[in-house]
């Protein structure tokens, strides 16, 4: 088990560097660069052009004349110390500030939903999976297709529409009011982050409970048509024992393993959702920096998202390893 | 009974469906026979109705958005300033005064007053005339499919002094209805063009990773699994805002369709690289090798035919994927840009919760995505049924 943890971890080091080189490329891609946006913003400010001097200074300081490479290598030398570069967007503060802040939301938001989505889909596609082809597995079934091919935005769009029309709800998007957006944290700022919770967890819960109980269900379809299902119930289990010990423990693995695929998702569907609800997540910040050139912070949130999908990976790995007995580790 | 002997088996899901008077190749009453494959595969298909409808929907909305200009009232552009963010009208058979049915639908025109504390437009019906909506109308001159031209309308107001916006207006009085068939083109086609990319990419690149394998199949697989670690939507998001803000709206959209494909093409190479691993294994293969066909022939007439079913249905299913990229994008506003309309685009107008308070018909957008997506999946169901025709 450790050497396979071991191995794993190398081999995550490894895609670790590939997927922060890959974002830089990306914020790279754009023609012009952090300097000259801010030469243009400033001519523009001033309506005289700034001396060409002094943008070949800006561009040496910087590290603009230098080979791509060698700007990746001192970008990615910097994260040891947390230092992930600037942003222009938010007025030249610090990328790892701007990250830090809204950081703990996200991945909280992410991992919150997970568990709500997981803790109702799981007990539907057993129930469904119990009793196939009833109405109820009909409707679950019909209900799950629409989830899955309905997008994040638009669930957030139509849930901010029904909350609205039909709740008659005050919620006016964000995760604070007014009053508490930029206070300390206090007991009653807490009571107002709760109070607001309930609509961003149920857009991103919903999200991805389709995929999930689609799956839960198939799997133990799957599993109930075996032949040691049909072994337990003639041994005389009671039925319950035969489903929740023997079959659905069984039909859970496909779904760890699917973890590692839903993680991203999640936060893909955070960062969106976060955008139209004005959450301060890391989706605000990501879609600011993306329409402003700040590529710092833009490559910076991108490999974060990656990462996530990377640790996400890695645990359900290892997590499958632990709950599977019949996966052999060489 | 078994699906290869089937007693005159398509014809009964035919008439299932459309009613009883399909007329088929002649086949007697009792006649027992074998079904080829394509009409296995056509029965199998057939049997998912609501992949059937769906299929039959799709048809439709394509003719729509083919069509648009017919279709359409009015045309993307067409914008009365007297009409901003005017709420879908009222379309009527019974007057309201005194009761009477009309046959023919007419309605009332909006005429907007500003609320004189809130500086809001307020709508109200003008109930002096009734305007009569005509089928099959002159208006605006279109042109569809680069050659027909023409300027009949599906319907439309009578007489050329009121506008019609059966689904309400844009915030610069643009006819909503007419937006969303016309952004449909660019919706639509953004689906079609990415997934062509990405069954090109896909498959060319897949078979080659997996017919040569070597060094050629391992930078293949470590660039697949780099693009692959990223979540989706944020790569997608940060590519587009790759995409030069001075470009023309069509390089632009060119370039949406190009990142798009860009990510899904790995999904599809992955899976036609594992496939034709297992293939080249296969009797038929080696025999074909062993008579001596060139490589070319081998993955022409062994390998294609056989993944060719697996690939229709991945295209399918990446089709509704594609087109949600786009409508995520835009909606963004980091897709598409205007002059151009796209479903997402014409959603933007919706993000900010205050224009879903006031202008809730800026929703109808949402509602074409989510029927083409949903049709989309359903008919790629259907396709994964019609693959594999043997199953049970």
């Amino acid at each position: 088990m450790a050497t396979y943890i071991v191995r794993r971890l190398i081999s995550a080091v490894f895609t670790f560097f590939l997927v922060s080189l890959v974002s830089f490329l990306v914020i790279q891609l754009p023609p012009g660069d952090i300097v000259s946006n801010w030469v243009r913003q400033q001519e523009a400010a001033s309506g005289q052009p700034l001396p060409p001097e002094t943008i070949e200074r800006l561009r040496r300081v910087y590290g603009f004349d230098e080979p791509v490479l060698v700007q990746y290598v001192k970008w990615i030398d910097g994260f040891p110390q947390g230092d992930f570069g600037f942003s222009i967007a938010y007025s030249n503060s610090e990328v790892a500030e701007i990250i830090n802040r809204r950081v703990g939301l996200t991945l909280f938001l992410g991992f919150a939903s997970l568990f709500l989505s997981w803790s109702l889909a799981i007990p539907f596609g057993i129930y469904a999976a119990t009793r196939k082809n009833s109405r109820t597995d009909y409707v679950l079934s019909t209900l799950s297709f629409i989830g899955i091919s309905v997008p994040d935005f638009l669930v957030a769009v139509i849930y901010l529409f029904i909350a609205v029309f039909v709740l008659k709800t005050d919620y006016a998007g964000g995760l604070f009011s007014m009053e508490f957006k930029n206070a300390p944290w206090t007991w009653e700022r807490f009571l107002d982050f709760l109070s607001h919770l309930p609509v961003p967890f149920l857009i991103l819960g919903l999200g991805g409970m389709a995929g999930t109980f689609r799956l839960m269900r198939a799997n133990l379809l799957d599993v109930l048509d075996q032949q040691y299902i049909e072994a337990a119930r003639a041994k005389g289990l009671r039925e319950m024992v035969v489903i929740y010990k023997h079959a659905a423990r069984i039909a859970i693995n496909p779904l760890i393993s699917r973890l590692g695929l839903q993680l991203p998702a999640l936060f893909s569907g955070t960062v969106i959702i976060s955008i139209v609800l004005d959450l301060p997540t890391l989706g605000p910040p990501f879609i600011r920096a993306l329409q402003r050139q700040d590529m710092y912070l833009a490559g910076t949130v991108l490999m974060i998202l990656a990462v996530t999908l990377l640790v996400g990976n890695f645990l359900a790995d290892i997590l499958l390893a632990i709950s599977d007995p019949r996966i052999q580790i060489e | 009974m078994s699906d290869l002997t089937a007693r005159q088996p398509t014809r009964s899901v035919l008439r299932g469906l459309f009613g009883a008077s399909v007329s088929r190749r002649a086949i007697s009453e009792d006649e027992y026979r074998l079904l080829s494959v394509r009409e296995l595969m056509l029965r199998k298909f057939l049997r998912n109705r609501m992949a059937t409808w769906c299929a039959v929907l799709l048809v439709f909305i394509y003719l729509m958005i083919l069509f648009a200009g017919f279709f359409a009232p009015y045309s993307a552009r067409d914008a009365d300033s007297k009409l901003t963010f005017s709420p879908p009208v009222t379309v009527r058979f019974l007057d309201p005064e005194t009761g009477i049915f009309h046959i023919q639908p007419f309605f009332y025109p909006l005429r907007g007053q500003r609320d004189p504390r809130t500086f809001q437009l307020i709508y109200e019906e003008d109930r002096s005339e009734r305007i009569p909506i005509d089928f099959f109308i002159r208006g605006e001159s279109w042109t569809a499919l680069g050659f027909l031209k023409g300027d009949i309308h599906l319907f439309g107001p009578r007489g050329y002094e009121e506008r019609l916006h059966v689904l309400g207006s844009d915030q610069r009085g643009r006819d909503l209805l007419s937006r969303i068939i016309f952004g449909g083109q660019v919706s639509l086609s953004v689906g079609i063009f990415g997934v062509l990319i990405t069954i090109v990419l896909g498959s060319v690149l897949g078979t080659l990773s997996g017919y040569y394998g070597g060094a050629f199949d391992h930078v293949m697989q470590r660039a697949i699994e780099a693009i692959r670690s990223f979540p989706q939507l944020p790569l997608w998001m940060a590519l587009a805002a790759a995409i030069p803000p001075q470009w023309p709206p069509e390089w632009v959209y060119a370039g949406i369709v190009v990142v798009l494909a860009f990510i899904n093409w790995t999904g599809l190479a992955r899976e036609v690289r594992g496939m034709v691993l297992s293939l080249k294994e296969r009797d038929f293969v080696h025999a074909a090798e062993a008579t001596g066909s060139s490589t070319a022939r081998i993955v022409r007439r062994h390998m294609i035919p056989n993944m060719a079913s697996h690939i229709i249905v991945t295209a399918t299913l990446a089709v509704p994927v594609t087109i949600l990229g786009e409508s995520a994008l835009s909606f963004l506003g980091i897709g598409v840009r205007p002059p151009m309309v796209s479903w997402g685009l014409l959603l933007n107008d919706a993000i900010r919760i205050q224009n879903i308070v006031l202008y809730p018909w800026t929703l109808f957008p949402g509602i074409f995505i989510l029927v083409t997506v949903i049709a989309y999946n359903f008919l790629g169901d259907g396709l994964r049924d019609m693959a594999d025709p043997f199953a049970r």
